[in-house]
């Protein structure tokens, strides 16, 4: 440790960092480009408007659910619309917007690479998003409307006797599509991850968002082609006379599920973990602290991966026909890793200096909302439990916690890497101002719903004329479900008033990761420069090189070379 | 072991009076009030958990704003508090475990019992037939065909279904489970108080999912022996294939496609 400052390090990506990248513009540029960064802001803005879309179904639903005998759409209109609703935020919102967004962008980025592994795979990845996206909701214009079996399209209502209509078939052609653009997705990351790393860069110097990613790209790999299969079985089923799911060829109905789950619980994980990832990239950059227990939060991630291909079938605890202990263990052996996290998450902040960004409110509400989803979802690991709340508005509840905790975590991404991306910060008075109608709208949105499962009413329902009672906690929840749309239209102004006005410069917030060591935007192939990489935090370290991250037991003056220095 | 883990948790949950109810029920059967001691206990430990990791957070967030540019210590690692932190949790997670299995493994247990009703789910209604005899009840939607049973009496159902998915629920007594086609699926109600409870079904079956309702009526074995004498009818069981689709019903067409009223 001779030097105070580390000098910067050329790389290969110097040789040709400094030419002026010459190719199309405009929109040549955007159809034909494999740079991660363009394919990543289009997935971005159209996993957004996805997020529009899927939220415009929930305020119509919301709508229908706040008097008791609504007459706003029909039943069949009111199947339609949580179907697309479900669909469109899980398959078309959440995991595009992390792993095709987001990490697109980032994740080359936070590692030194110029680019992803397979960048025309990576093209091919997002055409093939978009065309499933639009093939999906295109259903809305067929004579029989769009698919209305729910998200998990459980057989046989399923079937093409239940539900006859070329809507289905579009969702599940959608859905196959926007599946193989994930699984392309996986492919592109675990590899990007595991062989582009910059010279320095080891496993365990890898930001958490990385490791995430890599995870999650993995998981990608292990439960997306089983969804793929499913699906091919069902269009079987529905067109070419084969009963897989149907008893009276011989088939059994539950193996969708069994299916069907085997994909969707990974799917949590593979929707959570980016999530996971940001707010642990933004809560140490906000509070000046290395994140809290790195390893540990590496194992943790390591071991939700592997537990969450163990407890699908906690889905399916009302069949009668699964091992109850067995995966109700499982599941209740998720929150230990869970739990770390938060608690990581709290040492974080313990005593830092916690700067209170719109960036940095976001994912604290990002954690408390995911708190109350976790110790929710303990509950339902528990079968007894779950039977008695199984399909009430108590399981909607839950996962709207969970989720919503996603989106504030996704805000808090937009907030944090958005000026990385554009070039230019956000309005930080709007963003606290979205910020508080998310978090309060979310928590007046779902708190009724629990009340609302205990009292009995069941999910997927547009009428409760029988139980008028249940008529003010559903408005409850429709005000919050106003309140969490006004958010989004503060974002929409947020990012118009913004527009190109609060130039961001290379690190804004005194970051840690490779990323904010190049410029905003960065250039063609990311990098003009790469400082030397010796911890996770390679950009904190060249501009902080007095405060490096402390091991066990490490105390200033203390045999520790470098005292505690107060800069100015 | 598994008993001695379980043991804090029935120890809140036998104080039942005590413990507030957060929203649930003790229901009408054996099982339904189980089912809400477990979820008392589920309760006080997700409260107090909950309530510590908030006040953490919010102690952090007040404590520590940024008051100026200095840089705090670079802590990154205690591993004896990280270890805390997973090893609790892992406990209580058995502990959760074991309070679990003491109640799911009463609520699968399925005695031997006289009394026996097949209770079949089809697109959109109910139909309670009682083996040994020729009673059968079936109606369609808001039509809200009763289950009788007797109080003091373990309850045979047999739960299946003719089409698609749809689950059994009858709120009050904290119970659900999926009628399956093709499965012949068991469970044992006991229940300890008469009454009529609602039911409906939770499980999506297709258009008149909204509106697929019954009630469980819970009478004195008398009441119900001589409901069932009175109701027995030898060409209903016969009649009652044809009877889902004979009777007819204001809201509901015996069998609508269920996309047919999309536009």
């Amino acid at each position: 440790m001779t030097d105070v400052l580390n000098p910067p390090v050329t790389t290969p990506s110097d040789d040709h960092g400094h030419e002026e990248h010459h190719g199309p513009t405009g929109i040549l540029k955007w159809i034909t480009t494999t740079d991660h960064k363009v394919i990543g802001l289009s997935y971005t803005v159209t996993s957004v408007l996805m997020l529009v879309i899927g939220g415009l179904f929930a305020e119509i639903i919301r709508f229908q659910l706040a008097t008791p005998n609504a007459n706003l759409v029909s039943l069949a209109q009111y199947n339609e619309l949580f179907t697309m609703h479900g669909s469109v935020m899980i398959y078309l919102f959440a995991g595009p917007f992390a792993f095709g967004g987001l990490a697109n962008i980032i994740v080359p980025i936070q590692i030194g690479a110029p680019d992803m592994a397979f960048p025309r795979l990576n093209a091919l990845s997002y055409w093939l998003y978009l065309t499933g996206a639009i093939t999906m909701l295109a259903g809305f214009f067929t004579a029989g409307g769009a698919a209305n079996f729910g998200w998990v399209a459980y057989a046989p209502l399923s079937n093409s006797i239940n539900t006859p209509g070329a809507g289905a078939d579009l969702w599940i052609g959608g859905l196959l599509l926007t599946g193989f653009s994930a699984i392309f997705t996986g492919v592109n990351l675990t590899a990007t991850i595991f062989y582009l790393r910059a010279p320095g860069m080891t496993m365990f110097r890898m930001p958490i968002f990385t490791w995430n990613m890599l995870v999650t790209g993995i998981l990608i790999l292990l439960a997306f082609p089983v969804l793929t299969a499913g699906l091919v079985m069902l269009y079987c089923d529905r067109h070419f006379g084969t009963h897989i799911y149907s008893v009276t060829g011989g088939g059994v109905p539950v193996l969708w599920q069994h299916i069907f789950w085997f994909w969707g619980h990974p799917e949590v994980y593979i929707l959570a973990l980016p999530f996971f990832g940001m707010v642990t990239e933004i809560i140490p950059v906000f509070s000046r602290k290395p994140v809290f227990g790195y390893k540990g939060m590496i194992f943790a991630t390591l071991s939700i991966a592997a537990l969450s291909l163990g407890v699908w079938a906690h889905h399916m605890f009302t069949t009668g026909v699964v091992l109850l202990p067995f995966f109700s263990i499982m599941s209740l052996l998720i929150a230990v890793p869970t739990g770390i996290k938060i608690f990581n998450w709290i040492g974080t902040m313990w005593r830092g200096q916690i700067w209170f960004s719109t960036a940095m409110l976001m994912a604290i509400g990002f954690v408390v909302t995911f708190l109350i989803g976790g110790l929710t979802g303990i509950y339902l690991a528990s079968p007894p439990l779950d039977f008695f709340t199984h399909d009430t508005y108590f399981v909607v509840a839950h996962f709207h916690s969970v989720v919503m905790a996603l989106v504030l975590g996704g805000m808090a991404g937009l907030y944090y890497w958005g000026p990385k991306i554009t070039g230019y910060l956000l309005n930080e008075r709007y963003g606290k101002i979205q910020f508080w109608f998310l978090f309060i709208g979310t928590q007046v949105f779902t708190f009724p719903q629990y009340l609302l499962g205990l009292r009995g009413m069941p999910r997927r329902v547009a009428i409760y004329a029988h139980d008028p009672q249940w008529k003010l906690l559903n408005d409850w929840s429709t005000i919050g479900a106003i309140l969490i749309g006004v958010s989004t239209l503060i974002f929409v102004v947020n990012v118009a008033v913004s527009w190109k006005k609060y130039p961001a410069g290379d690190n804004p917030w005194d970051a840690h990761t490779l990323e904010w060591f190049t410029t905003s935007p960065p250039p063609h192939h990311n990098f003009y420069r790469l400082p030397q990489i010796r911890s996770e935090r390679p950009t904190w370290d060249y501009n902080h090189p007095e405060h490096r991250s402390l091991g066990h037991g490490k105390h200033p003056g203390l045999g520790d070379p470098h005292p505690e220095v107060v800069e100015d | 072991m598994l008993r001695i883990a379980a043991l804090p948790v029935a120890a809140v949950a036998l104080s039942g009076c005590t413990v507030p109810a957060f929203g649930a029920r003790p229901g009408p059967t054996t099982t339904s009030k189980s089912v809400f001691h477990l979820w008392q206990g589920f309760s006080v430990g997700a409260m107090v958990i909950g309530a510590f990791v908030v006040l953490l957070i919010l102690y952090a967030v007040l404590r520590y704003r940024r008051k100026g540019d200095a840089i705090p210590k670079q802590t990154q690692y205690h591993i004896p508090l990280e270890m805390v932190y997973t090893v609790v949790p892992i406990l209580i997670v058995f502990g959760l475990f074991a309070a679990t299995l003491v109640v799911e493994n009463k609520e699968v247990a399925n005695p031997k019992t006289n009394v026996i009703v097949d209770v079949n789910a089809f697109q959109w209604g109910w139909k309670f037939s009682y083996p040994g005899t020729s009673t059968v009840v079936v109606g369609q939607t808001t039509e809200n065909p009763t289950m009788v049973i007797p109080v003091n009496t373990d309850v045979h159902i047999n739960l299946t279904s003719t089409d698609v998915i749809h689950g059994f629920y009858v709120k009050a007594f904290n119970f659900s489970r999926y009628a399956l086609p093709g499965v012949d699926n068991q469970f044992t109600i006991r229940a300890v108080n008469t009454g009529t409870f609602f039911g409906q079904c939770t499980q999506l079956c297709g258009l008149y999912h909204s509106l697929m309702y019954f009630q469980v009526k819970v009478v004195t074995m008398d009441q119900y022996n001589s409901w069932l004498s009175n109701n027995s009818n030898p060409s209903a069981a016969q009649a009652s294939n044809t009877a889902n689709q004979q009777q007819t019903s204001t809201h509901v067409p015996s069998k609508p496609t269920a996309s047919s009223g999309a536009n």
